[in-house]
């Protein structure tokens, strides 16, 4: 082939390598601009710049061209290269936005439709308020002492200072069973008699809960069965004024610091000198609300110290040791605390109850 | 008790405000439950801390009037005019009280009629109307005769009940004084404390008013000098058990005369909530309530009548067997031994304590009267009126048990009250026969004692002092105090225990309010862990996590009701229960067996009300022991679920009723929280379930409970939905031994791990339970889960058969397994299968 053809041949590849790349660059930019995500980027950048594109053939074919046309042409297709990449990181980037304030703009919940509910148990309210009887107590030193719901008559009153025909029996109304001698509890005290019993002569600070029954007329106000929460200090130095102290601390964790106590006589075989604890209204603060019966004040437990012939039934010597104990219903301070007007809803698991817990 | 303001103001010298007394009394152990008010002034404000009610008779309004003259009404027969003077001017009131149609055109009345008056303006009570209806006073024309006041009755002025006429004021009532400064009141009602029986009486009462406020007492007097001649010879007394009868005491009064009773003593009374009958009854009433000492009033000529003419006696016994006695309030009583019964020659005259004869009562006729005071054995007398369930103001504190020094004083008393209204001579002396006197105890205590105790220091003349004021004879000897229990009051015991009754007696006069608190010094006891507890606690969180709601429930029932747990065609064996010898309800006669069947109780009530129900209980059943007085008291635990799985949602509705395998997912994710490990479950026959599904739960061979769908035919005989109801009972004591005192962690995996299919086919026996068995024994320890994820029946792997598709999990915690590795722990797990099961490889 003559040099001049040659040369010329070489011209017209030039000018057409040169008009492909053009051409790919022009089809490449159109193209690009109209596409709006992802997906097409990434199928353009197959098309335009991976491995079977026009470009990349280009490049490819370098090595066949003759030596002086291939600065030239690689030049030529490398910056038309780098120009599309640029295009495209750039466009990624204007598609990710568009995106990102589409969603922004048209993603709206209602958030005032309702959540999902998760399934959940709970608690029934007693165990509740037990345990937080039960920790309070444990942060003073208090364990706790189970003992058995159908009792002897003899643990239940006799061994209490409760003898058969004793004025003081009218104070409970007893479920009898037809086992002569055998009662359903009547109070948590006579598990006194077992703790003491069981411990003689350590020292004793232990509080004693249960289910506990009474003859009585279910009513609002009144059940057969309910819980009794009882304490128990039994040792050598155990004053009045530690009773004081004692339900005081328990009553202000309880109720909240502030609300003040008051300590009423009363009579109850198994302590003596007996009272009964006022605490100030912690609805109204002591204003007076129909929660108080406008008193200012809410009985909450007796108390007193323990009598010296429980003590001696109990195994401890009362010239030696002296004692308190106090008791509690764990219905009623929920009935005072979440505004529960009728006792029977505790035993009656109304799930639309329980659930409020 | 009732106790009017007035009368107690008779004994002690209080001022205070309305409620300020209320308060001293409560804090002296006479805890006031209502104040009434009946005329005084009414305490202001909104906070009370007692409960008032009652009417104020303001001053201006409610006067003391007289009435000179009685004229008929015009125009009606059953209406008067009564000219009257209010202290103002005379006024002519309208009135239809029958009390005073006697003085009807009588003319000018020689003695005046003290009435109470109520002028215009005035609110009182509706004396027509039932209940307590106030209404003021207004002007009204009634036949043709203006009215705009009113002579009032007790009910009108809220005094009691009685609308009968109007009240008749004593003589010397002052015209014109203001009403409520002439007998303005307010009573206190309290419950008198087992121990303080020497409270029950308006004496007792002042006393311990006056030992808080440091006031004197004063007691009350004689008044009717003694003129009659002696007693001595007139009645004589035999008492056969002194056990029984420790004292008795009669006193005479001759030639009295029944009549009403001065009006400020019938309104003392009925304030203090007992009905006036005649002068001679309304004396032995006043005096009890005065003193505490009940009386009883006999016909003397009666019993000399009885005695055949001759002077009575009266003698106390028990009763006889089939012995009877008619009471006063005309109802025959049939006596027991342990009844005492006060007789005379000719037979029984009263129940000793509770309640007289019909026979020897007193009538308006009754001319002499021989009074009886006496002391009785506080037991019996208990016995007797429960047995009888009988009630009387004298039962109420004899079987409270009386001092004996009582007896004489309140006949004395008596017999004055009953000559100073009736009129009549006090014979001279009392019959007195006291076989048995009471020793009065004398407890010594310290001042340490006390500090020991109450925990401050009172020094011991302050003890003294406080001890005498309720009237203890304090004997000081060094630093001890003796001291000596005052004649009205048997609650101060011997010994040690004596002392503690003094120091209630110290603590209470001090003020239980002075004493300060303190925090426990004395030595902390041996720190002991409740494991039971902690563990039924830790049981209940695990629970609630779980998705279930706890419930507590009724330990009472019946055994019908927990026969309702087998179908109704299965007899099983009668079984104990605990037995209720007093049950309040048909429902509750028994102690629970079974938490099931208040379990499914509660389910019934609640299942229309949720459409997904998960309930459980932890509590104890009861179970009588042969040969036991008293029954085993194990604690259970029951599981119930009915209904669907999912809850609902706005945008999804997964629909799905819980099964078996719900449950027992349940059962499964609890065992495993609590760690009990090494768990099967095998089928379980029990009658309350359906045969098929029905599960033991075991840990080795210890039976953990059964759980499983509800029998059909159980589920028919409780009102509850179609959908399955899934229960389980559980034995806690059993569960919460397995738990382990500690459990070890295994550490997190650094190698990967290689996942895997297989499928096998089995013969529809065979339980899945197998299967998984083989594959974990032959995978060991490199394989760390298998989890069965569909199951398949179907032609193509033939009639008889399923498929269980498992994905198995290879690690080694050493290495990365190598394809080579698994392919022959697969190919292991595959013969395994074969050779144990006879399974087939799904491909």
């Amino acid at each position: 082939m003559p040099e001049q053809d040659i040369t010329q041949n070489q011209e017209e590849l030039l000018e057409k390598l040169q008009q492909q790349l053009s051409e790919v660059r022009q089809t490449g930019l159109d193209l690009l601009r109209t596409l709006q995500d992802e997906e097409g980027l990434q199928q353009w950048r197959s098309n335009f710049l991976m491995r079977r594109a026009v470009i990349t053939e280009i490049m490819r074919n370098l090595s066949n061209l003759p030596p002086e046309m291939r600065p030239v042409i690689g030049q030529a297709a490398n910056k038309v290269k780098k120009e599309l990449e640029a295009r495209l990181k750039e466009r990624f980037a204007e598609v990710k936005q568009a995106a990102l304030t589409h969603s922004l703009n048209s993603e709206r919940l209602d958030v005032t439709l309702p959540g999902r509910k998760p399934q959940h148990g709970g608690l029934h309210p007693e165990t509740e308020v037990l345990r937080e009887i039960y920790q309070i107590f444990a942060e003073m030193g208090f364990q706790v002492y189970r003992s058995r719901d159908v009792e002897t008559d003899e643990y239940n009153f006799e061994l209490l200072n409760i003898p058969a025909h004793h004025p003081a029996r009218d104070m409970w109304d007893t479920f009898f069973t037809t086992k002569e001698g055998v009662v359903l509890r009547t109070h948590t005290s006579p598990g006194q008699i077992r703790v003491m019993r069981e411990f003689a002569p350590d020292p004793i600070r232990v509080i004693l809960p249960g289910m506990c029954y009474r003859y009585e007329q279910i009513s609002a106000r009144s059940e057969i069965q309910f819980h009794q929460v009882e304490l128990l200090v039994v040792g050598r130095n155990i004053t009045f004024g530690d009773l004081k102290g004692t339900l005081n601390d328990f009553v202000r964790r309880l109720f909240g610091r502030e609300v003040r106590t008051r300590l009423r006589p009363n009579h109850f075989p198994f302590t003596e000198p007996s009272a009964e604890m006022d605490v100030e209204c912690f609805i109204c603060g002591g204003e007076g609300c129909p929660v108080c019966k406008r008193s200012g004040w809410l009985e909450i437990l007796g108390c007193g110290m323990v009598h010296p012939t429980v003590l001696k039934n109990g195994g401890y010597d009362p010239e030696v040791y002296s004692g308190f104990a106090a008791g509690m219903g764990p219905e009623r301070i929920n009935m005072l605390r979440h505004k529960i007007e009728d006792i029977r809803y505790f035993w009656a698991n109304d799930v639309r109850f329980l659930e409020q817990f | 008790m009732q106790v009017p303001l007035s009368w107690l103001k008779d004994y002690v010298d209080v001022d205070l405000p309305i409620e300020e007394l209320a308060r001293v009394m409560t804090m002296a152990g006479m805890e006031v439950e209502a104040i009434q008010v009946v005329g005084l002034p009414m305490p202001e404000g909104e906070k009370h801390e007692f409960k008032i009610s009652g009417l104020s008779w303001p001053e201006d309004k409610f006067v003391v009037a007289q009435i000179n003259e009685v004229l008929p009404h015009p125009d009606a027969d059953r209406l008067i005019l009564c000219k009257l003077d209010d202290g103002q001017g005379e006024r002519t009131v309208l009135t239809g009280a029958p009390n005073l149609y006697e003085y009807k055109g009588t003319g000018p009345l020689d003695k005046p009629l003290k009435v109470a008056y109520a002028r215009l303006g005035s609110v009182l009570y509706d004396g027509h109307k039932p209940g307590w209806e106030l209404t003021k006073l207004k002007k009204a024309r009634i036949r043709g005769v203006v009215s705009d006041s009113m002579v009032c009755s007790e009910k009108e002025l809220g005094i009691s009940e009685e609308h009968e006429g109007v009240i008749i004021l004593d003589d010397d009532a002052p015209t014109g004084m203001p009403l409520a400064e002439y007998m303005g009141d307010v009573v206190y009602t309290f419950e008198v404390l087992p121990n303080m029986v020497r409270d029950a009486c308006i004496v007792g009462v002042a006393r311990e008013i006056a030992a808080v406020l440091d006031k004197p007492l004063r007691q009350p007097q004689l008044t009717v000098p003694v003129t009659g001649p002696s007693v001595e010879g007139q009645a004589f007394i035999e008492i056969t058990d002194p056990n029984l009868n420790p004292r008795f005491v009669l006193g005479l009064v001759k030639n009295v005369e029944a009549r009403p009773s001065p009006y400020w003593v019938q309104r003392r009374l009925r304030l203090a909530g007992t009905r006036p009958i005649n002068s001679i009854i309304d004396a032995t009433n006043y005096c009890m309530l005065e003193v505490n000492e009940p009386l009883h009033s006999f016909d003397y000529d009666v019993l000399v009548k009885r005695a055949g003419g001759k002077a009575p006696t009266i003698i106390t016994r028990s009763a006889n067997p089939g012995e009877s006695l008619v009471t006063l309030d005309d109802v025959e009583h049939k006596l027991e031994p342990y009844t005492i019964l006060v007789t005379d020659t000719a037979g029984a005259l009263s129940l000793a304590g509770i309640m007289g004869g019909l026979e020897s009562e007193v009538t308006p006729e009754t001319n002499n009267v021989l009074l009886e005071a006496a002391n009785w054995n506080f037991i019996n007398v208990r016995k007797t009126m429960k047995a009888d369930h009988l009630s009387s103001e004298a039962g109420y504190r004899f079987s409270r048990d009386l001092h004996p020094e009582l007896a004489p004083k309140g006949v004395r008393l008596g017999l004055d009250r009953i000559a100073l209204w009736s009129g009549g001579e006090i014979a001279e002396g009392l019959v007195d026969v006291y076989p048995k006197p009471y020793e009065d105890p004398v407890v010594e205590i310290t001042g340490e004692y006390v500090e020991r105790s109450l925990g401050i220091h009172i020094p011991i003349e302050m003890i003294v002092e406080l001890l005498t004021r309720l009237e203890f004879e304090c004997r000081v000897e060094g630093q001890t105090i003796f001291v000596k229990s005052p004649d009205h009051r048997t609650d101060i015991g011997r010994g040690v225990i004596g002392k503690a009754d003094v120091l209630e007696e110290v603590a209470r006069l001090y003020g239980f309010d002075n004493i300060p608190a303190s925090r426990i010094a004395d030595e902390l006891p041996p720190q002991r862990r409740n494991e039971s507890l902690e563990r039924e606690e830790r049981l209940r969180d695990v629970l609630a996590r779980l998705g279930l709601q706890e419930i507590i429930t009724y330990r009472f029932t019946t055994p019908e009701a927990e026969e309702r747990l087998v179908p109704p065609d299965v007899k099983l064996p009668p079984v104990d229960y605990v037995r209720l010898a007093n049950p309040i309800a048909a429902d509750r006669t028994v102690l629970r067996r079974t938490l099931l069947n208040q379990m499914l109780e509660v389910v019934e009530r609640n299942v229309r009300q949720r459409p997904h129900l998960a309930l459980f209980e932890v509590g104890a059943v009861f179970l009588p022991i042969e040969g036991e007085l008293l029954p085993a008291e194990p604690r259970r635990l029951a599981l119930a679920m009915t209904g669907q799985r999912f809850l609902p949602a706005w945008d999804q509705n997964l629909k799905g009723e819980m099964d078996f395998f719900d449950l027992k997912g349940v059962v499964e994710s609890m065992l495993a929280e609590l760690h009990i490990e090494d768990v099967t479950y095998a089928p379980g026959e029990h009658t309350s379930f359906h045969p098929g599904k029905c599960a033991n739960v075991w840990r080795g061979d210890v039976l953990l409970g059964t759980f499983g769908e509800l029998h059909p035919l159980v589920k028919e005989r409780f009102d509850l939905e179609k959908a399955p109801v899934l229960a389980a009972e559980l034995d806690v004591e059993a569960l919460l031994r397995q738990m382990p005192m500690r459990f070890e962690t295994v550490p997190v995996p650094v190698y990967p791990p290689v996942l895997e299919d297989l499928a096998v086919v089995v013969d529809e026996a065979t339980p899945a339970a197998a299967v998984l068995d083989v594959i974990r024994k032959a995978g060991g320890k490199l394989l760390e889960g298998v989890f069965l994820f569909d199951i398949f029946r179907g032609p193509q792997i033939g009639a008889g058969k399923k498929s269980l598709a498992y994905s198995l999990i290879y690690r080694s915690p050493d290495k990365t397994l190598s394809d080579k590795d698994t392919k022959k722990l697969r190919k292991k797990v595959i013969y395994m299968l074969e050779k144990e099961l006879d399974a087939k490889l799904r491909s």
